[in-house]
């Protein structure tokens, strides 16, 4: 607890207008530097919202979101975002995509530099070849590791993905899976994930966030990762703990649970997954 | 997909179409029994081979073929106010369009630029537009004749008027549904307002801005043979009517066939730009 939260959400609610209730109200937790936090909810429970409140692309009826000690008022070049729907620029190349994120973040930058940049995360989500093609030439999964490359280029503080691989098959979402463990296991970065994919966020999260159906949603609980770390794809299912782990999530997603926790601002931690570790508030 | 060879038979086919439309029209022209034995030879001469002999005015195809050859043999010549080459003709109508097309590009691209950025700005000048944009071109000819008070720069008024509107509803369209999440893109970005008109906006709408571009070519052409038949003096619409005045139907056949070739090549020409600027997602 030596650190103050990167990402502090405070009370956070959004209402829509012509809507009679919020559809989520009194959201608080804290992301940690460096921590990698997943979000687990119902669709309908206003997850793309939040992720878009902490982007700046949108306002909160109430509540406020704190970044590094500062309210957030908009968006900023601080924080990466990687859509569900990948959202490039389909008249660009996979090179121009990336360019144009590098040029908005460093825009002294000379052609040869921003060139030499954007080859490097090209390099890194491994689409060496594919840098002049088109996205509509691209695959799904190809189309992804090009908005991963352009959230990361731009080097941000904070990533937010939103379902990122919501819309791929089994085979690629699970390779993308590896590249995000790879490339967040050595940059570090603070990252908010939202997902409906259980073995997802047990192999990438440090925390889960859980929260109860809308409209009027909340966090229902945060759960802590109790799983070992370095943690991979074709392992996760053998760690000791996976199952307590996989049972607790998917028996919250099943149970649809909608009441409210005592104390908004202090949802209920639990560590699953080792139990022979005591928990703690900041894993890392 | 086509067929192999099928690209071959439509070609064929066309062909044909086109031999049976000329066989056709030789036919209906050709002159039938002579009439001319009752009457007097004063007034024969005077009414001239379609009253005398029976034979159409109407010419064949032979004889714009041949009329076409001569025209086109010597398309720059200018031998007075009522005798000038077919080109030079062609020339004036086609200047005058792009001028007018010019400003209505010019007006229209930005404003419809505005007004699909802007729902309140939409909503004010919709009354506005859709009450201005069924009025014919022509409709503006007596006013802008008096405000304006010089005949070609009225024409060219009147070319801008009628190209003006489907450029402006079509950049507003365009700009208007550019995709929340392209938007969204950019502003995480915290790209300016003006990187975000020119990298993410305009080559967005531009399929649909580059469709109102077409749409206005083609009602541009198609009112400039109108409004050259109005305000005279040159022009391929001054170039028919003109032909008419002096009964050479067979002048005012070539002048049609030109005024589609050209409107064809117009379209063409924009169809071409919507290609280069058109992305598939």
């Amino acid at each position: 607890m030596n650190t103050r939260p990167h990402i502090a959400l405070q009370g956070l609610r959004k209402l829509y207008p012509g809507n009679a209730r919020p559809t989520f109200d009194e959201i608080w937790f804290d992301i940690m530097p460096g921590e990698f936090v997943c979000l687990i909810g119902h669709s309908g429970c206003g997850k793309t919202t939040l992720l878009n409140i902490l982007a700046g692309l949108e306002q909160a009826s109430g509540g406020t979101v704190i970044v590094e000690g500062r309210e957030l008022t908009g968006p900023g070049l601080d924080r990466a975002v990687i859509f569900q729907s990948h959202a490039l620029l389909p008249w660009m190349s996979v090179r121009e995509n990336i360019a144009f994120a590098i040029r908005s973040r460093w825009p002294g930058w000379s052609r040869a530099e921003v060139e030499a940049h954007g080859q490097r995360y090209i390099d890194l989500v491994h689409l060496s070849g594919a840098e002049r093609k088109k996205p509509a030439q691209l695959s799904g999964g190809m189309k992804q590791r090009v908005g991963i490359a352009r959230a990361l280029a731009i080097q941000p503080r904070i990533l937010l993905m939103d379902e990122p691989f919501s819309a791929l098959d089994a085979l690629t979402r699970g390779a993308l899976q590896d590249e995000v463990v790879a490339i967040s296991a050595t940059t570090r970065q603070t990252t908010f994930m939202i997902t409906h994919d259980v073995d997802e966020a047990m192999l990438l999260a440090d925390r889960i966030v859980l929260m109860t159906s809308g409209p009027d949603a909340r966090v229902a609980e945060i759960v802590e990762n109790g799983l070992p770390r370095g943690r991979t794809r074709q392992e996760l299912h053998r760690l000791p703990g996976y199952a307590a782990l996989r049972n607790h999530l998917l028996d919250f997603l099943v149970e649809r649970p909608a009441g409210r926790p005592a104390d908004p601002r202090h949802p209920p931690l639990r560590r699953i997954g080792a139990a022979e570790h005591p928990a703690t508030a900041n894993p890392r | 997909m086509p067929r192999p060879g099928q690209r071959a038979r439509a070609i064929a086919l066309s062909l044909l179409l086109l031999a049976l439309f000329l066989g056709a029209w030789q036919a209906a022209v050709s002159g039938g029994g002579g009439t001319a034995a009752q009457m007097d030879p004063d007034y024969a001469a005077l009414m001239g081979t379609a009253a005398t002999q029976g034979a159409s005015a109407m010419p064949g195809p032979a004889q714009v073929a041949t009329r076409l050859a001569e025209l086109l043999a010597d398309p720059f010549y200018d031998r007075g106010a009522n005798d000038k080459g077919i080109g030079i003709q062609l020339g004036w109508s086609l200047l005058r369009v792009m001028l007018g097309y010019a400003l209505a590009v010019l007006v229209a691209v930005p404003l419809g630029f505005l007004i699909g950025t802007s729902a309140l700005l939409r909503q004010a000048l919709d009354p506005f537009i859709q009450i201005l944009k069924p009025i014919s071109p022509l409709a503006w000819m007596p006013l802008a004749l008096y405000t304006i008070k010089d005949s070609g720069r009225s024409a060219i008024f009147v070319i801008f008027i009628c190209s003006v509107w489907p450029l402006l509803l079509n950049t507003a369209f365009g700009v208007a549904s550019v995709r929340r999440e392209w938007l969204n893109v950019a502003r995480t970005l915290e790209v300016s307002r003006w990187r975000m008109a020119w990298r993410v906006i305009l080559p967005a709408a531009a399929p649909t801005i580059l469709t109102g571009m077409r749409i206005s070519i083609g009602i541009a052409w198609l009112v400039i043979v109108a409004a050259e038949m109005l305000v005279g003096g040159t022009g391929i619409g001054y170039f028919v009517w003109n032909q008419w005045n002096n009964l050479s139907i067979t002048d005012v056949i070539i002048a049609i066939l030109l005024i589609g070739l050209v409107g064809m090549a117009l379209d063409q020409l924009l169809a071409w730009a919507g290609r280069r600027v058109g992305y598939s997602e």
